[in-house]
């Protein structure tokens, strides 16, 4: 009889009466008796007290290898293992901010609305862009956000997107474009960079790149901006918010939109979710933004006061015409992301960045010494790199598992199969993050692992 | 019992919020100043411009905030007291389903067996986490009578766009291009944008003096070019679609699917399921119905659940249960992805230690004491606030401001005002859009009935003071850390970031 409700049975009883009806089910008399379920029909367990029902979920805990104690993780893709101190998770997981919704009631709202604020704040210089919303599901969803903006201010559907965009990413804008209508049209990579050569439309809505690309490497920005300029469609640069911390910005490229995973800035690997989802735009394209968006204003005694603004533009006023549907969005995320960035301040945002970098370039020149492990690509890095391996990375995943160590992600689990992100068999390709977490050690033995696995 | 002598549910905490404005964290920095502990990793150092080409390095630091500890933790911490929450005090914010949240849940998805794993370590080092999401869904699909369902939707507007594809995928399948998708005038505002985003245009059908979808409207709006209909049951007034299985019938005849809006699926848990009313499609508020928490607007999560037709075109990859051990497996006619990754994991796993708790009884529990709230309010307040539509509700009910509005000249948007000074979250105001002065009041079954009496002895002050000092309502709040805002100011002259304010 678990459960979280106050109600004794007198009280139930008095409520009853109140109503005038006899018992709980009365209450559900209107309901057609046809489609009523019966008592326990739903099959579902019966309920237990918590500590039996955290005994069921240590079982699930204990059946998961690649956690952080057993694992040490050199996986990236999107997903990072970036230091979160106990001082950001005390102050993200204040209920304040847990257990609010929405802040639609703006006068007892104010400590989201203002971190948002912060945060709308840290997104805008990340990227270089005048206007940051409030949040996204996550990069991927984000990506889908900005090339709907991009269709609509354009009138166009035909998007341009770089196969060096997450694999992932690529799959969900396929997905969604399945309603829009819009047509997507993947850019190969060749040696790792973005071969815009092949390209043979007129205009586009949009040109997508990532930067760095989801194999680590950076593209070449300024080609990548001619491109959209000739084909009069908006630059979408999917950046790590990471690499922002030293590398020149989206806006400083160019771009008309930035979109990104704010995942490293605060919140755990977490299996993939949630996540956060960055976005920034040129300030023409404000009354296209989706989502919320927090301005300040004042209140009527005249002290400062945030509010979520141009609500004109969202489903719940504008509802078929809205530029968006998205609703509840990852607020908390958002909040966690301030927090964090803080927390680090100047200095430590780009010490997270020159540390993965350099621990990146460190491992990278010594498993490139190795025989069987070769660069994919003769092009610049930051902090993530893949390798072509003599075996297929799946394998080579798994032997070094038992040394204690999470290699990498096999690019072919990635894309599913053939991308045109890799000119050869992706199978055999293995994609490497390093973080600010990594030490020489442990460095040290991946190298002796990897030389083992290889062999 | 149930004396207004009792305090319950007032936010008494409120007062000490203060009035003071907390500077921003780019007003508080102070260049020098750092908190950040990272660690000692003895990789000999090297420059940015080794490793880096020098066009893409930024010649000029990215400037963020500056500050030390101390000052980090009392700069947020003084945030979080100018925020309302649950946990301070009763959210009858309707349509939202703001329920108690489990501490419980929090502290099984910061287990770092969970939320210390990469998403895309193999599937032979992540057996846990698969095991917990076949065992999701598989009790989303008990409780909504459902065969499948994809946990991948971050929320339920992801939900819904996701399920408007499986629609759309199910009648390409059949060689069946159609154009319209049904909506009542009551819906949430996301089930038209959704539509749209989906390609299809709206239909919108009206609610009779009932309240009610409009049977004879809706058959006459049904054509072979329909290629479904989104309903809310109970609907967005409280209200349950008694005709659901007419309305079934005569969208199923014209070959179209019903998408079955889970935004209150709190208030008939265990009572009637989606799939035995005849729904195809089933999208779920994990934050709302199973208390995951809000997070002031997300993290959510949308699982959506489909009838056995639709499960070839769920969304992939899909973890399954493969001979005692866990895959993932992606359907033969997939739509694809909709997340970068598997969805929001760690909403999903509080959601399931929810359930777990709960179990089947104790879920049926919690629609019979939400419905029985929301009534016991509706009853008690009848002779303050009149409900839209005089009988009995489900989880919420939707009282109109009219009377009050024309007598004595105050909005429902200022007894809500007026209600934040009391110390409780207000409803939703002005929604659903087709009643007047609509407040819209979900007490959510974890209230008790000190806290309603005290909720509703509130609302009654309020309205009587509208005739004796209308003036102090119009004022209201000025017990919270900001008065009424200035929403047309900041829309005018958009200040979106501290860049902006300092311009």
């Amino acid at each position: 009889m678990a459960d979280y409700l106050p109600h004794t049975d007198d009280e139930v009883e008095a409520m009853l009466a109140f109503l005038g009806i006899q018992s709980l089910d009365d209450l559900f008399a209107h309901i057609p008796a046809a489609i009523r379920l019966a008592a326990g029909a739903t099959g579902l367990p019966e309920g237990r007290f918590e500590p039996d029902v955290a005994d069921q979920f240590a079982q699930f805990t204990r059946a998961n290898r690649a956690t952080a104690s057993q694992l040490v993780c050199f996986a990236g893709g999107g997903a990072y293992d970036h230091e979160v101190p106990n001082v950001v998770k005390a102050l993200a997981s204040r209920s304040e901010f847990v257990t609010a919704y929405t802040p639609y009631q703006p006068e007892v709202a104010q400590g989201v609305l203002q971190t948002l604020f912060e945060y709308q704040t840290l997104v805008s210089r990340l990227s270089g862009l005048p206007v940051a919303n409030a949040s996204l599901y996550d990069g991927a969803t984000a990506l889908v956000e900005a090339l709907n903006l991009a269709g609509g201010s354009t009138g166009r559907s035909t998007m341009l997107v770089s196969a060096g965009v997450h694999p992932h990413w690529r799959a969900v804008v396929r997905t969604f474009a399945r309603g829009t209508g819009h047509h997507v049209i993947e850019v190969p990579l060749v040696d790792g960079v973005t071969d815009w050569s092949g390209v043979n439309v007129d205009e586009a809505a949009a040109v997508v790149v990532a930067y760095p690309n989801y194999l680590g490497v950076l593209e070449d920005m300024a080609g990548a901006r001619e491109h959209a300029t000739r084909l009069g469609g908006l630059f979408v640069v999917a950046g790590d918010p990471v690499a922002a911390g030293v590398l020149r910005t989206a806006g400083d490229w160019g771009a008309d939109v930035y979109v990104g995973e704010g995942q490293p800035f605060g919140t755990a690997l977490s299996f993939g979710g949630p996540y956060l989802g960055l976005f920034a735009v040129a300030a023409e394209h404000v009354r296209r933004l989706p989502g919320r968006i927090v301005g300040e204003t004042l209140d009527t005694n005249g002290r400062r006061a945030f509010v979520t603004t141009l609500r004109a533009r969202e489903q719940d006023i504008r509802r078929e015409k809205a530029t968006s549907n998205v609703c509840t969005n990852q607020t908390l995320m958002a909040v966690t992301a301030a927090i964090q960035l803080g927390w680090l301040g100047t200095a430590g945002l780009r010490q997270v960045a020159v540390a993965s970098a350099t621990g990146a370039h460190e491992l990278f020149d010594a498993v490139t010494a190795i025989e069987g492990v070769e660069p994919l690509a003769p092009a610049p890095f930051l902090r993530e790199f893949a390798v072509r391996l003599a075996r297929p990375a799946d394998e080579v995943i798994a032997t070094m598992a038992a040394d204690g160590i999470l290699a990498g992600l096999s690019v072919s689990a990635l894309t599913g199969g053939p991308d045109p992100s890799v000119e050869h068999d992706p199978s055999t390709v293995l994609l490497v993050a390093v973080t600010e977490r990594r030490t020489q050690r442990e460095l040290d033995a991946y190298v002796e692992s990897l030389r083992k696995a290889v062999q | 019992m149930m004396t207004a002598a009792q305090p319950g549910g007032r936010a008494a905490s409120i007062p000490l919020m203060g009035h003071e404005v907390e500077p921003t964290m780019f007003e508080l920095s102070v260049r020098g100043r750092s908190a950040a502990q990272l660690r000692t990793t003895g990789i000999a150092p090297r420059t940015l411009e080794s490793m880096v080409p020098a066009s893409h390095l930024n010649p000029e630091p990215l400037v963020t905030a500056d500050l030390a500890e101390r000052d980090l933790v009392g700069h947020v911490t003084r945030l979080s007291h100018r925020q309302f929450s649950v946990d301070l005090g009763a959210y009858p914010l309707g349509s939202c389903t703001m329920k108690y949240n489990p501490k419980f849940c929090d502290a099984v998805a910061a287990d770092p067996g969970l939320a210390s794993v990469h998403p895309g370590a193999p599937a032979a080092m992540v057996q846990g986490w698969l095991e917990l999401l076949v065992t999701l869904e598989e009790r989303l699909c008990a409780i909504t009578g459902m065969a499948a369902a994809t946990l991948q939707p971050a929320a339920g507007a992801a939900g819904e766009l996701t399920g408007l594809l499986l629609m759309r995928a199910f009648h390409q399948a059949n060689g069946d291009e159609r154009r319209r998708v049904i909506i009542p005038d009551s819906s949430h505002g996301t089930n038209p944008a959704s539509v749209t985003l989906g390609g299809y245009e709206v239909t919108t059908v009206p609610s009779n003096e009932r309240g009610l979808v409009d049977l004879d409207a809706l058959r006459a709006a049904l054509g072979p070019d329909v290629a479904g209909i989104m309903l809310t049951n109970p609907n967005t007034i409280g209200l349950f679609e008694e005709q659901i299985v007419e309305i079934a019938e005569a969208v199923h005849d014209v070959g179209g699917l019903l998408y079955y809006d889970g935004a209150n699926l709190n208030a008939i848990l265990g009572v009637v399921r989606p799939g035995d009313m005849g729904f195809d499609i089933v999208h779920m508020n994990l934050h709302k119905t199973f208390a995951t928490p809000h997070g002031g607007g997300g993290p959510g999560a949308g699982p959506v659940a489909v009838s056995s037709r639709l499960e070839q075109f769920l969304p992939g990859p899909r973890a399954t249960r493969v001979d005692g051990r866990y895959e993932w497996m992606t359907p033969s006619a997939s739509i694809g992805r909709v997340h970068g990754w598997h969805g929001n994991a760690l909403v999903l796993a509080r959601a399931l230690a929810y359930i777990e708790v709960h179990g089947g009884a104790g879920l049926e529990r919690v629609a019979q004491h939400a419905v029985l709230n929301a009534n016991w309010l509706r009853r008690r307040l009848a002779d303050t606030l009149p409900a839209a539509y005089d009988r009995p509700c489900m989880h919420e009910c939707v009282l109109s401001a009219t009377s009050v509005k024309s007598a004595l000249g105050v909005r429902g948007l200022d007894i809500a005002k007026a209600l934040l000074d009391e110390g409780f979250h207000a409803p939703t105001v002005y929604f659903p859009l087709i009643v007047d002065e609509a407040l819209m009041f979900e007490p959510t079954e974890t209230e008790s009935p000190q806290t309603l009496e005290a909720l509703a002895a509130a609302v009654e002050s309020i309205v009587a003071r509208a005739a004796t000092d209308p003036e102090s309502l119009h004022r209201a709040p000025t017990h919270t850390p900001v008065s009424r805002v200035d929403e047309a100011r900041a829309a005018r002259h958009l200040i979106a970031t501290e860049d902006d304010a300092e311009r």
